[in-house]
């Protein structure tokens, strides 16, 4: 059998130049559906990670997919603020079993700094791989990634940049202490600075001569994530909340929906590509195998003198159909995750969802499957061609 | 020992072709001469199984060829024949080693690289085991599928026009190697040609002279 598959080997790639083109075509046609299969699964598994039993987010009036986005993912600029006071008043909401406030307006080095309770982080089940949480006012706790693109650490002090950018004035003023950095979850956590509310009040309240009752009224929090107490929430408060003044309810499991679908148009298009790439490789692949067999007639008659039966020789077409797809499946998966790693790299530049090459996606195995089998189908007909070989013709003209 | 007992063949669009009965013995040299078209090639053919006999029987070593069912007729070409073609068909995409590794690997049974390395050696062919059939000289890549015919100890051993198209030294030189690498393997050596220089060489030949008309003496 090793022998058969050394002689296919050999076979393949006397006609190199054939075999490159066929290689060519194969791996890219692979690759891109390696491609698709691991940014698509990657980004659902960070999608399915962040909405983490968010029900309902509620922002200021404006676009739900871009609360959804500034709130669950931190993807998008926020659309504006909203009171304080409609925390509580979510809260005392009978369908709402839990409400998160979180507020935004800086960041550092380009990574939100996010205030909020606790409760944030017990949402995504966040624990800390140094230090504690936070507890007082301009104490601040890392997300893993934060922590180490920025190189601080527990005790390090900074000051964040006003907006969400980076390249805003620096609240030089207002410096923040580091007090814990979180384990690696996965999830938008990650790529966060994590504070309480009373901190970026403190950062952004000036000079306030306001007397308390006054100032707490007028205190305003981006965005509430809100999760439901039971089904019936979905059906009655997005309609309670939209019917709010300056209020807007934003539905992620709808909103990634639509997002996904938009995204998914890509990705078709992308599959697409890939499908009629494998296609053109499996037909150049069927001619490349065709001409071989009618070219190596002599050789592979003269197989079957030396004894081998027609299945060894048609086994002989189809393992070197099966070598180019088993090399292209090599090819085809390093370069899918290339790409995914060079993705990866460009989404960690712009702090979005992390995507890496190093990852490996079970639907994977698909690939070689889908190369062996695509090799197998195109090589049938030169196999059958060769399994049904006339060997008299190395005979002098037998009719 | 080849037998010919009452062997004939009908092609189904073609002339009807019947050989005369005759005895080869192991280790003898049978020349089948014959005009073209006379039935050289079928009978090689029905020699080494290639063909059923419409009637009648070939018998090599005994055994009666066309009553083997297909797989045993390629288990049987594999360990008791040998194929010298008149165009030597070496494949052009392998080295000369790996030419002849091909008789092992179409019987499914391990390589001998001594077997191989020894023949090379016996035919002055040492240090050529690397290059390609293109590189070799004619006479080089006669002696190679020659080689490629004997690796196995094969019990007959089959030439079709082993001498066409060779100068008479080179000629005589390929019918010596023959003979010489039969005479090795005690093989029944079958000569098919219509060359006369043959005839002259190997004067202890036992001939077989096929006619056109499909009537043949021998």
């Amino acid at each position: 059998m090793f022998r058969l598959i050394a002689l296919a080997w050999r076979y393949l790639w006397s006609q190199p130049l054939t075999a490159a083109l066929n290689l060519l075509l194969l791996s890219l046609g692979l690759g891109a559906i390696s491609f698709v299969i691991l940014v698509s699964e990657q980004v659902e598994r960070a999608v399915t990670r962040d909405l983490a039993g968010i029900d309902l987010v509620v922002g200021a009036k404006g676009s739900p997919m871009q609360i959804m986005l500034a709130g669950v993912f931190h993807l998008d600029v926020p659309t504006g603020n909203i009171p304080l006071r409609t925390l509580d008043l979510l809260r005392k909401q009978p369908l709402v079993a839990r409400a998160i406030p979180l507020s935004l307006g800086d960041s550092l080095l380009g990574y939100r700094i996010v205030g909020s309770t606790s409760e944030y982080l017990d949402l995504y089940q966040a624990r800390p791989a140094a230090g504690r949480a936070w507890q007082a006012p301009l104490e601040a706790v890392l997300g893993a990634e934060v922590a180490q693109r920025s190189g601080l650490t527990v005790g390090a002090k900074f000051a964040g940049s006003h907006g969400l950018a980076g390249q805003g004035d620096a609240h030089d003023e207002h410096r923040y202490t580091v007090v814990g950095v979180l384990a690696r979850s996965g999830t938008v956590l990650d790529r966060l600075v994590l504070t309480g509310l009373e901190s970026v009040w403190a950062v952004h309240e000036h000079g306030d001569d306001h007397d308390d009752a006054e100032h707490e009224a007028r205190r305003e929090i981006t965005m509430a994530l809100v999760s439901y107490r039971s089904p019936l929430g979905a059906a009655m408060l997005p309609r309670w909340v939209n019917a709010q003044p300056g209020l807007q309810a934003a539905a992620p499991a709808l909103e990634t929906a639509r997002l996904l679908r938009m995204v998914g148009a890509g990705t078709e298009v992308l599959r697409g590509f890939g499908v009629l790439l494998l296609l053109a490789a499996g037909l150049s692949v069927f001619v490349a195998m065709l001409h071989a067999v009618r070219e190596r007639r002599n050789d592979l008659a003269m197989m079957r003198m030396l004894g081998a039966p027609p299945a060894r020789v048609a086994g002989l077409v189809a393992a070197e159909a099966l070598c180019l797809s088993a090399l292209a499946t090599v090819l085809g998966l390093a370069l899918g995750h290339g790409l995914t790693h060079a993705l990866g790299l460009l989404l960690a530049s712009q702090h979005s969802i992390v995507a890496t090459g190093a990852w490996w996606s079970d639907w994977e195995w698909s690939v070689p499957l889908l190369a062996a089998l695509l090799a197998l189908l195109s090589a049938a007909l030169p196999a059958w061609a060769a399994f049904r070989l006339d060997v008299t013709q190395l005979l002098q003209t037998p009719r | 020992m080849i037998e010919l007992l009452g062997l004939s063949y009908h092609y189904r669009d073609g002339p009807d072709l019947s050989f005369a009965d005759l005895s080869a013995p192991a280790g003898s040299t049978l020349l089948v001469r014959g005009a073209s078209g006379a039935g050289k090639s079928t009978l090689l053919a029905l020699m080494a199984g290639l063909l059923t006999p419409s009637a009648g029987q070939v018998r090599v070593g005994g055994v009666d060829v066309g009553a083997l069912s297909p797989r045993q007729r390629d288990a049987w070409r594999g360990a008791h024949l040998g194929f010298v073609p008149q165009r030597l068909h070496l494949s052009a995409a392998l080295s000369v080693a790996d030419n002849l590794a091909l008789p092992y690997v179409c019987a499914a049974e391990p390589v001998q690289p001594a077997r191989i390395a020894e023949l090379l050696e016996r035919l002055g062919l040492q240090g050529l085991a690397a290059r390609r059939p293109h590189q070799l000289s004619v006479g080089q890549a006669q002696r190679v599928a020659l080689a490629r015919a004997v690796l196995r100890g094969p019990s007959v051993l089959l030439a079709d026009e082993p001498t066409a198209s060779l100068y008479d030294e080179a000629a005589g030189e390929a019918l010596q190697l023959l003979t010489e690498l039969a005479a090795l393997s005690r093989a029944t050596l079958v000569l098919a040609t219509h060359d006369a220089r043959v005839a002259q060489a190997l004067p202890q030949a036992q001939l077989l002279q096929l006619n056109k008309a499909a009537v043949c003496s021998a």
